[in-house]
């Protein structure tokens, strides 16, 4: 029962054949058996995930099941949840109980998902492996030795190693469909401000985008369900109405019209995965698709622009770490100054503490205009690009990543290394759009994917066109052998 | 751009972020190596872009000046490092 989708899960539940406790309970023991080894999951909350369940069961029972009710999920460790320590893969929290909830985690908690436990990440999101974790790495289900990609890299595991029925996560600048690429899973990145960041622990502000990371276009429609809208504790949150993401999946594909940005097909670009995305670009043109090719000419320059603003945002949003109202606090301070710094040193990790210097000189006197205004500047001309290309295309079609997963340990030393492998996904951050990550193939026995790039507040039709793709092909069911 | 030691000590301080004698080398290059990548932002032309700070050029939305939330204090300080008696406790400031 652990293969099936939320979707099958939750007609299964319907019929009666089996509970949400023994269904949530059959989810605690592959847990149990398998995260010592994946290191998956920072917690598991066995009781309330329980407890949860036995409360859902009795509201199935009385007829009030709505359609999460009793679908055990994990929460990516950087929402905030109530009494549960929330570390943000920190040594800074580690002793973090958190004392509210995210809006996130409380609406599924309403639309009645039980939850597993806290996922690992790369320390503050800050990542493309989930190695910079205080708690130690999250391994690919698929090779061992292998990054399972970031930062939402457990949340990814969890859900490609059945560890969970589905996930959530949060993407800054590919942290949900770069991991969704290395496992093999779908993850969809909404547009900013669809999805509330009240109690998602700040990376930064400008780009931070909660969404589901699922076996399929469908699971996925069904979280964002749950979880999208306008929330007045998030200033940055959008009020307008919220589509039904359920009600298009089921539209033809007849006249789409998709681009291929030619930036996104060059040089860098693993020859199988190049094969891989061309073979689901053929599939989409069996559904009556028509494709052309487009340009997004600063694509590379995302990445200076990037690695700009996000430090400079993270440096500001960090400063709250200051050992005196919550978090970790270094030994006998000699002064409060010391207490500061020394607190910070010992707290933060090296990825974080070099973000957070980065982005301290860039947004320091003398520095500013040229790098944080410079990087605002090109951040619009990254934008102009994309509406140039929706004037010509509905779609932007594109691979999620340069290469499949890494080895363990590859990159972790060479910070620029690592950045120059986000090329295919941070522009997306930088221009607030929603974009799909759908698994397309395998090379040399990993995962690899597309991204299906939309128009701000189409979700839908990314969802249906992930919908309609998952329907003629099976890259959605394979599942690692644990 | 690469940076020295004195601008990385000085952005430190500005951080209040303590880095150690033997973590300076290793903190000197990986700047260096970053800010080498950032420059690439100063090829383009930007002559008269006005900056993106929110994707959506969304401004941030008020609200009425009114009271919405509890006072939590005791929740909030039962997680702090060091309160007494309402208040977060710090090494002394003033003689």
């Amino acid at each position: 029962m652990l293969d099936k989708t939320l979707t099958q899960l939750a007609a299964s539940l319907d019929q009666g054949e089996f509970s949400s406790v023994e269904l949530t309970q059959a989810y605690l023991d592959r847990i149990h058996s398998h995260n010592a080894d994946l290191n998956a999951y920072i917690t598991v909350t066995d009781q309330i995930a329980l407890a949860q369940a036995a409360t859902a069961d009795e509201r199935r029972a009385a007829g009030l099941a709505g359609p999460l009710t009793g679908l055990p999920v994990a929460h990516k460790d950087i929402f905030c949840t109530e009494g549960i320590r929330t570390s943000c893969g920190s040594r800074m929290l580690d002793n973090f109980i958190a004392p509210y909830e995210s809006t996130v985690t409380a609406r599924l908690g309403s639309a009645g998902a039980v939850m597993l436990g806290k996922t690992n990440l790369d320390e503050f999101a800050m990542g493309s492996s989930t190695e910079s974790s205080y708690y130690g790495p999250t391994r690919n289900p698929w090779s061992r030795d292998r990054v399972p990609g970031g930062s939402s890299g457990g949340s990814a595991t969890a859900v490609a190693a059945r560890l969970a029925a589905a996930a959530t996560g949060t993407d800054t600048g590919g942290s949900i469909r770069q991991p969704a690429a290395f496992t093999g899973i779908t993850g969809l990145k909404p547009t900013y401000g669809r999805v509330s960041r009240w109690g998602m622990i700040a990376y930064g502000s400008s780009l931070d985008c909660g969404g589901p990371m699922t076996q399929t276009a469908q699971d996925a429609a069904l979280m964002l369900n749950a979880i999208a809208g306008f929330d007045p504790k998030d200033s940055t949150s959008m009020d307008r109405p919220v589509d039904d993401y359920l009600a298009l999946l089921h539209e033809p594909l007849a006249g789409l019209r998709i681009g291929l940005p030619r930036e996104y097909f060059g040089d860098g670009l693993n020859e199988g995965i190049r094969a891989a995305v061309m073979a689901a670009v053929s599939e989409l043109e069996k559904l009556g698709a028509t494709v052309k090719e487009i340009s997004l000419p600063r694509t590379e320059l995302s990445i200076p622009a990037y690695y700009i603003i996000a430090p400079a945002e993270a440096s500001t949003n960090l400063s709250r770490y200051d050992g005196v109202r919550y978090g970790y606090r270094c030994k006998d301070p000699a002064d409060l100054e010391d207490l500061y710094k020394r607190s910070r040193a010992e707290g933060f990790g090296a990825e974080v503490q070099r973000r957070i210097l980065v982005g301290t000189y860039a947004l320091s006197a003398g520095y500013y205009d040229a790098y944080y205004k410079k990087a605002q500047q090109l951040r619009r001309l990254i934008r102009d690009d994309f509406q140039t290309g929706f004037n010509e295309v509905d779609v932007i079609l594109a691979p999620t990543t340069p290469s499949p997963a890494w080895t363990l340990g590859e990159k972790k030393d060479d910070p620029v290394a690592m950045y120059l492998e986000d090329i295919y996904t941070l522009s997306t951050n930088l221009a607030g759009l929603p974009a799909l990550a759908l698994p397309c193939g395998q090379v040399g026995g990993l995962p690899v994917g597309l991204q299906l790039i939309g128009n701000y507040f189409e979700e839908s039709h990314l969802l249906n066109i992930g919908h309609q793709y998952q329907q003629v092909t099976d890259w959605h069911q394979q599942a690692p052998p644990l | 751009m690469s940076i020295d030691r004195l601008q990385v000590e000085n952005v430190a301080q500005l951080a209040r972020l303590q880095v150690t004698e033997e973590a300076m080398p290793d903190t000197v290059a990986s700047l260096s190596s970053i800010l080498d990548l950032a420059d690439q932002l100063q090829k383009v032309n930007t002559d008269g872009v006005v900056p993106l700070s929110n994707p959506l050029d969304a401004t941030a939305r008020l609200r009425a000046d009114e009271v919405t939330e509890q006072n939590q204090r005791d929740a909030y300080q039962a997680i702090a490092p060091n309160a007494t008696d309402g208040l977060y406790l710090v090494p002394k400031v003033i003689e």
